[in-house]
């Protein structure tokens, strides 16, 4: 009994563990000056993918649904994001902090809405289907946002679609996108809106509409001969994955003074989902550990230049071979066995 | 278990309300189940034609036929994964023509299936709980902002789910995963995650597929129970003709599609068209 709930404990808690203890380290390592500028440039990117593959995990691992469009989530979120920063620093006349607060809800409600529109036709559909029109929907949202501008007129937004003769201050010109962002996101937002994520999805797995949404996954025909409505599921773990990856977005986007809509191609959503397949499907903590690690580390192999996406791709089949090698697996399952054992024990003496 | 089968053998069948049968005691009752001239093409196959029941409040029916005979048809015809071609299901007084799989279940219709359906990657406990969804439910916002009705919500659902499953003294089996059951055990949980969603008429096709005469000897112990400690209705397709005709007060034969014979376990096994069914007709120049 006691081996069993220390053991759940564990489980339960990790995510935030390793998440609270890596802010740690780098906010003592940026109090005491000794990391490097260049490491500093990546703590909120880092941030934002953590966000997307967790986020992206919730639909792929939890869900069971392909989604390879998770990228046009993040820009809707992130040029939302952008646009509300600069208006309410205009209109409301807000401090960066309120700015950067406002632009992220407004990044995850506009997300979470375009990820019900999208959802209504693309939850119809199953599989490989529905991989096939995420794509789509994923590109569509990019070529969208190639034609819209956006300016801000004294206090009024100013849309229009195709035409870049808008008056005001153009925030955001269709296919070059924005420029001369406000800087605001900071590495702390970044750490608490991970942990915000981490509620959010973690709550919502281990509740009654998580494992609804499990059983969903598990078993279609079962699950709707138990009285549970389908739609409804698939919608709710689609639609927060979304708001969630628009949440990521506004953050990504304010931290980068020029943003375009190409920066969310195909490409982008694959290499979420690269991070979600690496970390393990329905995995949350590996999923914030493989962010990290592959995330980092295309950048830091920046000195090789030339090699540094052979090196990349090297290291991605070497951690899927080594993940799927049934020694090793085995290896890993009696270590954690043992540690379990050694848990338990303690746990019985102490009593 | 041998008590279990005299009491079967008490059980008198009655008209209901006319050309109907169902057992004496539930006389004034509604009927759980009305099917009437129920019927299903599938292409130009007739699966299922003019197919009547009615099933008694607390009855015991059994649905036999020979393989193909369209038994499973039947039974997602009454849990609506098929829409009928013709004919009416009425389940407790209402009519469910029009209604998918989820509404039919909470009109009080559950089922387990042939080959079994479980939520493997979940734990037993998890499993029964998916059957409580709509029994003991808390909303979305409740569960991710941790709100009161989450916390109680989840302490009911926690003891609901062992008490229904130490009917099959399953507890101790609560956190396993029920993938990795072995094979009886899944059967039942099968059917407790039917019983947690509180059905009126518990549909159970094949529950002693892949059983040992011990365990089959369990269980119909226990559907006897679950039926007198619920007070609902139970119809079973079985091939097991020791636990058809040992529990079952009504039953049903069915042949490509078609009912060849209702009544009591003594006169379906004397009926010679449910014999020629399941052995064959007897060649006339051997007579």
């Amino acid at each position: 009994m006691k081996k069993t709930t220390v053991s759940k404990l564990v489980h339960k808690y990790l995510p935030y563990v390793v998440v609270i203890a890596a802010f740690a380290v780098c906010q003592s390592m940026i109090s005491a000056g000794t990391m490097p500028r260049t490491t500093k440039t990546l703590l909120i990117p880092v941030c934002t993918y953590i966000v997307m593959a967790v986020s992206l995990n919730l639909t792929v691992g939890i869900s069971g649904e392909l989604s390879l469009g998770h990228a046009g989530f993040m820009s809707i979120g992130a040029f939302t994001g952008i646009v509300i920063a600069a208006y309410t620093q205009q209109v409301f006349n807000c401090s960066e902090l309120l700015q950067l607060l406002f632009a992220i809800l407004a990044g995850g409600i506009m997300a979470g809405i375009m990820g019900f529109l999208i959802g209504i036709p693309v939850l119809r559909l199953q599989g490989d289907y529905l991989a096939i029109v995420t794509l789509a929907f994923g590109e569509i949202i990019r070529n969208v946002l190639n034609c819209i501008y956006i300016s801000l007129d004294g206090n009024a937004l100013r849309f229009s679609f195709n035409r870049p003769d808008l008056p005001g201050q153009l925030l955001f010109r269709g296919p070059t996108g924005a420029t001369g962002v406000n800087r605001i996101a900071t590495f702390t937002a970044g750490f608490l809106l991970v942990l915000f994520t981490l509620f959010v999805v973690l709550n919502l797995i281990h509740s009654r509409s998580g494992r609804a949404i499990m059983a969903i996954r598990d078993n279609k025909i079962a699950a709707e001969s138990c009285g549970i409505d389908v739609t409804k599921y698939r919608m709710m773990a689609f639609v927060t994955s979304a708001a969630l990856a628009g949440m990521g977005g506004a953050l990504f986007g304010l931290n980068y003074s020029t943003l375009v809509p190409a920066n969310f191609s195909f490409n982008a959503s694959i290499l979420i989902l690269v991070y979600v397949v690496l970390g393990g499907i329905g995995n949350i903590t590996g999923s914030i550990v493989a962010a990290t690690v592959l995330y980092v580390l295309p950048e830091k192999l920046r000195a090789f230049a030339d090699y540094r996406m052979l090196v990349y791709a090297v290291v991605l089949i070497a951690v899927m071979l080594l993940t799927n090698n049934q020694t090793i697996k085995n290896f890993l399952v009696s270590f954690r066995e043992k540690g379990h054992e050694k848990s338990g024990k303690k746990g019985g003496e102490a009593v | 278990m041998s008590e279990n089968v005299k009491r079967k053998s008490n059980t008198k069948m009655v008209p209901f309300p006319s050309r109907a049968i169902v057992p004496e005691r539930d006389l004034g009752k509604r009927p759980v189940l009305e099917c009437s001239h129920l019927g299903i093409d599938f292409g130009g196959l007739r699966a299922v034609d003019d197919f009547n029941l009615t099933i008694g409040k607390t009855e015991i029916a059994g649905l036999i036929g020979p393989n193909g005979a369209g038994k499973t048809t039947v039974f997602n015809l009454l849990t609506k994964v098929y829409q009928p071609t013709s004919g009416t299901i009425m389940v407790n007084g209402k009519d469910t023509a029009g209604m998918n799989t989820v509404q039919a279940n909470r009109l009080g219709l559950a089922r387990t299936f042939q080959n079994i359906r479980l939520f493997n990657q979940m734990t037993v406990e998890d499993n029964v709980r998916i059957g409580l969804h709509n029994q003991i439910s808390y909303g979305m916002f409740s569960g991710v902002l941790r709100l009161p009705p989450y916390w109680i919500g989840e302490k009911k659902q926690h003891e609901k789910a062992m008490d229904l499953l130490s009917i099959f003294h399953m507890e101790d089996l609560a956190n396993e995963k029920a993938g990795s059951l072995p094979y009886g055990a899944q059967r039942r949980l099968e059917i407790v995650r039917a019983l947690a969603t509180n059905p009126s008429l518990l549909l159970l096709d094949e529950p002693a597929a892949g059983m040992n005469p011990k365990e089959t000897e369990e269980l119909m112990e226990n559907i006897i129970k679950i039926r007198d400690q619920f007070q609902i209705a139970i119809m079973l397709i079985e091939h097991d003709m020791n636990l058809v005709m040992g529990i079952c007060e009504g039953i049903c034969v069915l042949n490509f599609g078609k009912v060849i014979a209702k009544g009591t376990a003594d006169e379906i096994q004397q009926n010679p068209e449910v014999i020629e069914a399941y052995l064959g007709r007897q060649r006339e120049d051997e007579e």
